[in-house]
Order: structure tokens, then C-alpha cells, then sequence
């Protein structure tokens, strides 16, 4: 399984965090969608899916949440009946980014997931660039900037 | 510290009433979460829930492997711990983090007792 990052400072704290929590599979984004890093995807297709999926219900939580007047919620998981889904987000020197971890039931659990993302959250705002602003993608790169990621995450 | 429902709460005064005990908690088996727990200050609930309820998933599968029935108590010793753990018939997992010299049979009898109540 291959890790890969845009922005190189997010690579080791996310090495570090599939081999210790056991993930499957990873993306690191902005909250608009917009993939930084990935851990185990062979398609890129699969990641623009799961990139959309997974800020929309990011999105969705934030908006409920504003709307019960709370603070966001820290995190979302989801369980089947072999994989379980972890969607949270982490507050970076890059802005606010999203993670979105799927893992085997039988190889790790809810509980290692939060664990490790703990220390996942604390690596990244220690390695994140803490002077920049973040980029804002327009529409007219959209197309351009979409495909220099993927071509990043795939080593293409 | 303790976070536990007044039914679990009396469940885990079984184990934390054994002197040298520093700690009792009832773990989720499958996820690794905390139940319920009686902890001294200083020690990670969460991080030792969520890494004894993964170590006790493996053994369960090494003993299934090794032909040996299910697991019914573990005891890792450390230098200046030790970690006691009790499956209950639920899946639920009745932990112990106790000092070096507890008395183990007794924090094994008192582990059981936790379980069988537990369900």
C-alpha cells in the first residue's frame, strides 16, 4: 500500500499514523474537497469520491452542529459490518483540514483510530507550515490544479 | 478519577478495593472504547483501553489458532506495573492496571467476579 502527498510535511505524521493505527485507507483534505495526501487508494477516481463524500458530510455535521449552536463535532464514525469510517477534522498552520480514515474491523478498532488520530492531529500542527495562508483553488484552475494532485498521489 | 454508571461503578469497586489495584476499567472489546472506569490520576483510559482491547482481539485469534478454547485472563507484568485483563461472556472487557507486587490471584478473582456480573 502506497502513501503519497501534495504537500510533503503531511507525509511522515501519516506514515506514522496508518502503521500505527492500522488504516486501510486515508485522505487528508481541505474542507472544500481538495486531497492532500492518501494512504492506500488505487484509483483516482476512488479518491475524488471519497474526497466529495467525505467534506459534504463534513459540511453537513458543521452545519448541524452551528444549527444546534455547538462547537463542530469532533468526529464522525461510522460502523459496518468489517470496516468502520472516521471522518474528523484537524486545525493545521495550513487551515483546517479533513481526515478521512476507513479501517478493517479486524485489524483495528475505533478506539486505536482515535487514539492515533490524536497524535496524528498534534504531528500535523507541529509539521504544518505555520506562516501560510491557504490556497484558494478557483475555478479557472480548478481542472489544472485537480489533476496536478491526482498526478502527485499516484506518482504519475 | 471515575466515569462510571452506578451498576458499573459497583462492578468495578470489586477489582479497585484490591490493594495495589491503581486503576479498573470496562472496556468494549470491539471497539476499544471506555465503558466505564476507576482510574488513579495519571493514567491514559482511552490509550490503554483502545491498546488492550487490540492486543486482547490477536490473542483471542492466536488461541483460537492454537486450539486452546477462548482466552479467560491475561497478566502482563512491567517493571513498574502490571496489566490484568478478563474477557466477560458479552465481550466486554474487564481491565486492571495495578502496581508491580499486587496480589494477582486475588485481582484474577476479583477480575472474574467483575465479569460474571458484567454478563
Amino acid at each position: 500500500m502506497t502513501t503519497r502527498a501534495v504537500e510533503p510535511w503531511i507525509f511522515e505524521p501519516l506514515v506514522k499514523f496508518v502503521k500505527e493505527a492500522g488504516a486501510r485507507l486515508v485522505l487528508l483534505m481541505t474542507s472544500a474537497g481538495q486531497v492532500l495526501a492518501q494512504h492506500g487508494f488505487s484509483r483516482a477516481v476512488d479518491v475524488m469520491s471519497a474526497a466529495a463524500l467525505g467534506a459534504a458530510i463534513m459540511a453537513s455535521t458543521d452545519e448541524i452542529a452551528r444549527q444546534l449552536q455547538q462547537p463542530p463535532f469532533a468526529g464522525l464514525n461510522h460502523q459496518g459490518e468489517r470496516h468502520g469510517i472516521f471522518l474528523a477534522a484537524v486545525a493545521t498552520g495550513r487551515g483546517k483540514l479533513v481526515a478521512l480514515v476507513v479501517y478493517d474491523l479486524d485489524v483495528s478498532s475505533l478506539g486505536l483510530v482515535q487514539l492515533f488520530f490524536e497524535q496524528l492531529a498534534a504531528d500535523l500542527r507541529a509539521a504544518s507550515p505555520k506562516d501560510s495562508v491557504p490556497k484558494q483553488v478557483l475555478a479557472a484552475d480548478f481542472e489544472r490544479e485537480l489533476s496536478d494532485s491526482l498526478n502527485t498521489l499516484f506518482g504519475r | 478519577m471515575s466515569t462510571a454508571p452506578a451498576g458499573y461503578g459497583r462492578v468495578l469497586d470489586l477489582v479497585t478495593r484490591v490493594r495495589g489495584v491503581r486503576g479498573a476499567m470496562l472496556v468494549a472489546g470491539d471497539d476499544g472504547l471506555v465503558v466505564a472506569e476507576q482510574l488513579m490520576e495519571g493514567i491514559k483510559g482511552p490509550a490503554v483501553a483502545a491498546l488492550a482491547a487490540s492486543l486482547a482481539n490477536r490473542l483471542h485469534r492466536a488461541m483460537d489458532a492454537a486450539g486452546v478454547g477462548a482466552d479467560q485472563f491475561w497478566h502482563l507484568q512491567a517493571e513498574q506495573g502490571a496489566l490484568l485483563v478478563v474477557p466477560a461472556p458479552s465481550g466486554m472487557l474487564v481491565v486492571a492496571v495495578a502496581e508491580p507486587d499486587v496480589n494477582v490471584g486475588l485481582v484474577r478473582l476479583e477480575l472474574l467476579r467483575a465479569a460474571e456480573a458484567v454478563g
